[in-house]
């Protein structure tokens, strides 16, 4: 009896704390409790993070075999391992909130959990990985230095740790831009191309304007986001335009302005039917990148199944 | 064939198996059977491609053309690559490329801890670097053929034929010509009579742990030396040349 009040007192105790925490801007831990709510939507949220990291190795592989020398082959190997050890990092900082990496994957097969929509489009030059690397990576970032205040301990922890390489690979993607851009008039045409192909599906990056965002609301109560979508999208247009310019790429959008009072450019309307249908499975290549996942998946079984056994054999043994 | 001539052949070799072993292991990104092999397979593919740049830049400078590493990567035909025919094979299922880093790793960590103490210093150089990459990957092999070999009935008889399949294309690992010939008078190249048998050894030992049986007398197929490969090097210069191939005047 004593010890089941002291139980609930304890309770009490962490969950007023819990608000009282967010309310100082104190991480939230693991072991920390916390509404079912926040749980959730850190599960995720961070599951689409770890399998857009993943899912991300995808179209850069695509070019790994025809990376044009040596050290760009280098460069674009390392970047992928990058990737795919961002995605083990937040796949081990979401499994602290109880879900394991097996789930996360079966809910990604299944359609539950998604990966980030940018991803379904195709890498079709050598140019594309440069405008992979500096838009895509620099979008990236935008929204990852914003997440390194998020509320939740090991979520922020990745982060910081992320966005330390991040930035090496948004630098390096710039500088195949501006590699081509002083090339051949092919390089520069292909070099362009990219980035018409890529600059508006990175401004979608960032999600809705808040207002036809259906979460958000909670997640700025709890501080998980600590930025508007549109704020973010600002930030990244502010500093991506100048960097066009100066190695000769025009941004394909005719509005685009500088607005002198409110210091940032002004934009042309996204469009955001495109960005509903891709999200809804109408991309180039949404079908693909899920198949070739799920190939994987499958075609890997007997190797883990094989490694399963022999730890179960020599776990009797000992 | 002048001391020159040969060590330039030498290095093309090297630095060719390099190449063709990086090209297959990054074939594995995103295809592996987990994540973390997905990045050990990569992080291999790296070290050959860093090993690659070495050996063919000093290849260029020992032949004093001018020729860069990337020159001599993605501006050469078929016939004028002179890797062993193991390295250049497509990479089959996950205990296919297991059973080709055993072969392999084993011979290069056998071959570069000779070749440290090359008369040749800047070959010696590489060796020191190259043979902590081979300790590694031939360590990952070894854990990797135990547990498949003695995993489930399906993962040891993808290993026997693995290892059965790739084993014809041991023997020409310790092939010599005249190039070796004449680089062993130097003591710059490597004496592969004398790593063969303890590479013999260490396979038969590590095939034993795996539960599994030596391949039976093969014959042993030849010809990379010579730049004569198997049908598979040519479609993998085809894309890994693509772009030098399409915009001959580009620089990327
Ligand atoms: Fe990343
Ligand atoms: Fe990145």
């Amino acid at each position: 009896m004593e010890l089941l009040e002291k139980n609930e007192k304890l309770q009490d105790k962490a969950s007023g704390s819990f608000e009282a925490k967010i309310e100082r801007d104190d991480a939230i831990e693991p072991r920390d409790n916390m509404p079912e709510g926040y749980r959730k939507h850190l599960i995720r949220q961070m599951s689409q993070h770890a399998h857009s990291e993943v899912i991300g190795m995808q179209p850069e592989g695509n070019w790994i075999t025809r990376a044009p020398s040596l050290r760009a082959k280098q460069i674009l190997l390392a970047k992928i391992q990058d990737e795919g050890g961002h995605g083990l990092y937040l796949y081990s900082a979401a499994e602290t909130l109880g879900i394991s990496r097996d789930e996360m994957i079966a809910q990604l097969h299944s359609g539950k959990a998604k990966y980030s929509n940018i991803f379904n489009y195709p890498a079709l030059t050598w140019a594309d990985i440069g405008a992979i690397g500096w838009l895509v990576d620099g979008a990236a970032i935008v929204n990852q230095v914003s997440l390194q205040r998020t509320s939740y301990g090991p979520y922020s922890r990745a982060m910081v740790r992320i966005c330390k390489e991040e930035s090496f690979h948004q630098r390096q993607g710039y500088e195949i831009m501006a590699k081509m851009m002083s090339g051949t008039a092919a390089q520069r045409e292909m070099a362009q191309d990219a980035m018409n192909r890529w600059w508006w599906p990175s401004l979608m990056m960032f999600g809705p304007h808040e207002s036809e965002s259906p979460r958000s609301g909670d997640a700025f109560k709890w501080k998980i986001k600590r930025s508007t979508n549109d704020e973010l999208r600002q930030k990244f247009i502010d500093k991506t335009v100048q960097q066009a310019e100066v190695i000769g790429l025009k941004v394909p959008d005719d509005q685009l302005r500088w607005n002198e009072e409110k210091k940032s450019y002004d934009h042309g309307p996204i469009n955001w039917d495109e960005f509903h249908s891709v999200i809804n499975g109408n991309g180039p290549c949404n079908k693909q990148r899920m198949a070739h996942h799920k190939k994987v998946h499958a075609e890997g079984a007997w190797v883990r199944e094989a490694a399963e056994a022999y730890r179960l054999k020599e776990e009797k043994l000992n | 064939m002048t001391e020159q001539q040969a060590l330039y052949k030498y290095c093309l070799r090297l630095g060719d198996n390099a190449l063709v072993q990086s090209y297959r292991l990054s074939e594995w990104c995103s295809n592996a059977p987990t994540l973390e092999e997905d990045l050990a397979l990569v992080n291999f593919a790296l070290d050959m491609t860093g090993r690659a740049q070495a050996l063919l830049t000093y290849a260029g400078e020992v032949d004093g053309n001018g020729k860069t590493d990337d020159d001599l990567a993605y501006r050469r035909g078929e016939r004028e690559f002179c890797n062993h025919l193991i390295n250049e094979q497509p990479n089959g299922d996950f205990a296919h490329t297991i059973a080709r880093l055993l072969f392999v790793a084993t011979y290069e960590y056998l071959f570069y801890s000779e070749l440290m103490r090359s008369a040749d210093e800047r070959l010696a150089s590489i060796a020191a670097k190259v043979v902590k990459e081979s300790r590694y990957h031939m360590t990952h092999a070894n854990d990797w053929a135990i547990r498949l070999g003695n995993g489930t009935d399906e993962s040891q008889r993808r290993m026997q034929a693995a290892i059965d399949a790739l084993w014809m294309f041991t023997g020409e690992m310790f092939e010599t010509d005249a190039v070796d010939a004449l680089l062993r008078d130097k003591n710059i190249a490597v004496d592969l009579g004398k790593i063969k048998p303890v590479w013999m050894e260490r396979i038969t030992e590590m095939v034993k742990m795996s539960g599994l049986s030596m391949p039976e007398g093969a014959y042993m197929q030849s010809g990379g030396l010579k730049g004569i490969h198997t049908e598979y090097l040519g479609h993998m210069l085809t894309e890994m040349q693509y772009l030098q191939r399409a915009y001959p005047d580009a620089a990327w």
